[in-house]
């Protein structure tokens, strides 16, 4: 075993290959030109990048960034509660209580939006009770508008945000609770004092997760959000499937793979200045 | 912990979301028992959708392909994940920082950007897009799953063990053998079953680099879904949910428990 | 007696950080020598080294005459028992306890009759179908005792083996194991933090401080004549006095004598300081009293026996003195 050093070999060379390469073919593309048939030529240009400031793909990354962060508030609002209701559960519950967060997680965005399109469409469960009942005389179009979109990447997208959360909820002290309930904490302030900064690692994690997939989705407006309410996700996939235009399809993507590492990083960043912090109060205790 | 107003707002408000999240799961799954064809009144029971898909060629052979492309991206991807975990967690390393990166960027990176520029590769490689496409696809994004979910068993095994079997006559490799290969075990498990869940429950890269003769499962339902709603795609989900729910179920028994740490 | 293990010039450095200077330390054959010190005095340290587990930065190990200094851990005829015991959670306890011999290719028989003689002499017979985790810290304990003794090392290497367990358990096994390596006549090189455990089980104390061998000599020698101002302190409860000529001497608590400031007609020696009780503590089987010296900020510590006559009480004046010989000098 005096080559095991070189085990690591094998997965950097596979990934270096089929991660790393791609994404700098991709680079090279969204500088390359087209031929009418959606051909791609390397004339170099910087024509792909300047037709973001048309105004229509200015609005769609503008929908695109609302969206996004609409969706990250309302994970926090819906998935914070949850994860901390996990956390405090009795040991023997906890586990099962974490499968229960972790199913919906795996289960893929396809699937989990068109249980969706059951429900709310025309002739769909939801319009079914609420007519049976006598609620509404007409069905709602309740499907393929902006409203349909932020409840399926709320939906889609809460597990990433209860994940996080849960571990950073449950890996607290607890002993920093009773003490601060021991020094005359109400539970709202001790929450507030303590268990919030605590977890905030938590949360910014989610964040990071759920801005970044609502940035690059598309199965969801594609499923429930119909022609109109396109998001950079859509663009994309529409460059690359019916409009062939690989080299715009590719700056886009270029463009939400750097603003995705910037956020990385910048959590990263956040992150270790505050695990020294983190340290340094352990050391205190 | 007393029970108080407050344990009981958090509750209620706790199981409203697991509500939410759940329900619209269960009833796709439970229009897939429902006999009408077109619309959401109940009108009986009926195993029919499920038996339908089970005479549907096109069914069958996409379930032959999710399977073939899972299994053998699991094997591999279960291989190279295990390895580089094990390297990582025993040597130190010059670039190590640059390794995590590379290791965990793929699971960062929106699955869109990893989908399209795998098509580019295929396409500029003149890799022709169908099974062989679709399994490197999912190699490469099973690989940092796997390396997480064997890291974290690692992590949890104190290095005295491996030290404790040198201390008793075994060469690195019986250690290797003998000690870290049978404690890695269940990580390596759980991540094989973690990498075989997310390839045949992969949708959104097998988008860009299927071919025409390579429609997974979840495309499969794609192409329904775009065509209206029909209580096969119901049956054939729920099986797709029932499979990843059970996968998922054994990966998390397999995995340490992160909980047992606080008691030590 | 014969030499088992030579330690020449061994030092260890990780990075800029010294852990050991330098060290020469020999050890005989079926000796139970206790490297003791203060956490981070390097004892682990050298402990792993004679393991394998360490590589020294310089220096030599000898092993029965053979130089080891540069041998796997696996080719060394030394086993360990480490300090949270190492059990292997994959394996029963048979299971643990043929680890080494199946690894040295034993021949089954041989393996077979040689683990039922340690499960016999460590009382685990009938535990021999357990894991480890099913288990209690006391049986865990012997079972790593058992895994090391089986393999018929030519030294058994302890890292605080009782570290983990309560003070009752702790008692009985030093015992247990006192009487272990009597019988056996094996190389016992024990690591413990803990003074009143060394002086119990062993042959020979090594004090270690910082890397350096602070004194090396068997316990009574330890105890009664310290020579380094670290090991009175380090071990057992002690009164130093600093004198005009600039040494230090020191004076066990239970060689200190009181008496009454105005006593006549005694017949002990004069009293060489006087004081004022401040303070007296119940200790279970003594009292503690505690005298502030006149002329000093100084304040010593005498034991009061519950069959003396006389029990002081705060505020008195006291004569203290002591016997010439009870009287140690020591070095910085």
């Amino acid at each position: 075993m005096r080559n095991g050093k070189l085990m690591v070999a094998p997965t950097v060379l596979w990934l270096s290959f089929f991660f790393v390469v791609p994404l700098l073919i991709v680079v090279a593309v969204s500088f390359a030109s087209r031929t009418p048939y959606g051909q791609v030529i390397f004339d170099w240009t910087l024509g792909n990048y300047a037709r973001f400031t048309e105004t229509l793909y200015l609005s769609i990354f503008a929908d695109t960034l609302i969206v996004a962060l609409i969706t990250t508030v309302l994970t926090i609002l819906l998935g914070y509660p949850l994860a901390y209701f996990i956390a405090q559960l009795p040991q023997k519950w906890q586990q099962p209580g974490l499968i229960l967060v972790m199913i919906p997680f795996w289960i893929n965005f396809l699937i989990r939006s068109y249980a969706w399109v059951i429900i709310l469409r025309t002739q769909g469960v939801l319009n079914t009770i609420l007519l049976k009942f006598g609620l509404i005389d007409q069905p709602l179009q309740m499907l393929y508008n902006e409203v349909a979109v932020m409840l399926g990447m709320v939906y889609a997208l809460l597990p990433f945000m209860v994940l996080p959360i849960y571990v950073s909820i449950e890996q607290l002290d607890h002993r920093l609770l009773e003490a601060a309930s021991d020094l005359g904490a109400s539970p709202f302030t001790a929450f507030r004092k303590i268990t919030l900064p605590l977890t905030m690692p938590g949360i910014a994690a989610g964040t990071i997760l759920v801005f970044i997939s609502s940035l690059g989705m598309f199965v969801v407006p594609d499923v429930m959000g119909g022609a109109k309410s396109a998001l950079i996700g859509n663009l994309i996939q529409n460059q690359f499937l019916s409009a062939r235009d690989w080299p715009f399809g590719s700056a886009l993507s270029i463009v939400l793979a750097v603003l995705s590492l910037v956020l990385i990083v910048l959590y990263y960043k956040a992150l270790s200045s505050q695990q020294g912090g983190g340290k340094n109060a352990k050391d205190m205790a | 912990m007393p029970k108080t107003w407050r344990s009981h707002v958090l509750c209620a408000y706790a199981m409203a979301i697991l509500a939410f999240l759940y329900l619209p799961l269960l009833i796709l799954a439970l229009y897939s028992f429902n006999e009408s064809r077109i619309n959401a009144v109940w009108s009986g029971f009926t195993f029919d959708w499920y038996l339908a898909l089970f005479k549907n060629r096109r069914v069958l052979e996409a379930l032959t392909n999710s399977l073939i492309v899972a299994f053998a991206s699991t094997i591999v991807s279960t291989v190279l994940g295990t390895t580089a975990a094990i390297a990582l967690n025993k040597y130190q390393y010059k670039y190590k920082s640059v390794i995590n990166g590379l290791l965990y960027l793929p699971i960062l990176i929106p699955e869109i950007v990893m989908g399209l520029s795998l098509l580019v590769l295929f396409s500029q490689a003149h890799i022709p897009l169908g099974k062989t496409s679709l399994i490197l696809a999912h190699i490469t994004f099973c690989v940092s799953f796997v390396v997480i979910t064997v890291n974290a068993r690692l992590e949890g095994m104190r290095p005295e063990l491996e030290q404790a079997a040198m201390d008793l006559y075994a060469t690195p490799f019986q250690t290797f053998r003998y000690v870290t290969l049978p404690l890695a075990m269940p990580g390596i498990v759980a991540g094989a079953l973690m990498a075989f869940t997310l390839s045949i429950d992969d949708f959104i890269i097998s988008f860009f680099v299927a071919g025409p003769n390579s429609t997974t499962l979840p495309l499969y339902i794609y192409a329904m879904v775009k065509r209206g709603i029909s209580p096969e795609i119901n049956a054939l989900s729920t099986l797709l949910m029932l499979a990843t729910i059970i996968l998922v179920i054994i990966a998390q028994l397999l995995q340490p428990q992160h909980i047992s740490k606080k008691e030590e | 007696m014969k030499e088992m293990i030579r330690l020449q010039g061994i030092s260890k450095k990780f990075g800029d950080h010294i852990i050991i200077p330098s060290i020469d330390l020999t050890i005989h054959d079926g000796e139970f020598i206790t490297l003791l010190g203060p956490s981070g005095c390097g004892k682990t340290t050298l402990l792993r080294m004679i393991a394998g587990l360490e590589q020294p930065t310089d220096g030599k190990i000898f092993l029965d005459d053979e130089d080891v200094t540069k041998l796997p851990p696996y080719k060394r005829d030394v086993n360990m028992v480490f300090q949270n015991y190492a059990l292997f959670p994959h394996m029963t306890v048979e299971e643990n306890i043929h680890f080494g011999l199946k690894m040295k290719n034993v021949p089954m028989d041989e393996q077979k009759e040689r683990v039922e003689q340690v499960l016999y002499l460590t009382q685990l017979e009938e535990l021999r179908k357990r894991r480890p985790q099913q288990m209690s810290g006391g049986q865990q304990q012997r079972v790593a005792i058992a895994r090391a003794l089986v393999n018929n090392p030519k030294v058994l290497l302890l890292d605080e083996p009782l570290g983990a367990l309560d003070y009752q358990l702790r008692k009985n096994l030093q015992l247990e194991l006192k009487n272990l390596q009597r019988g056996l006549g094996l190389t016992f090189i024990y690591v413990t933090h803990d003074q009143e455990e060394a002086l119990t089980m062993s042959d020979r104390i090594v004090v270690m401080n910082k890397g350096v061998i602070e004194q090396d000599d068997n316990p009574d020698t330890i105890y009664h004549t310290p020579k380094t101002k670290f090991v009175a302190k380090f071990i057992g409860e002690s009164n130093f006095f600093e004198h005009p000529t600039g040494e230090t001497s020191v004076v066990r608590p239970e060689k200190l004598n009181l008496c009454p400031e105005d006593e006549e007609n005694f017949t002990h020696p004069e009293p060489q300081l006087y004081g004022t009780v401040v303070d007296v503590v119940f200790y279970g089987t003594i009292d503690k009293v505690f005298v502030r010296l006149d002329n000093s900020n100084q304040t010593v510590v005498a034991y009061q026996y519950f069959d003396d006559v006389k029990r002081w009480q705060p505020d008195e004046r006291v004569g203290i003195w002591w016997q010439p010989q009870d009287e140690v000098i020591v070095h910085k």
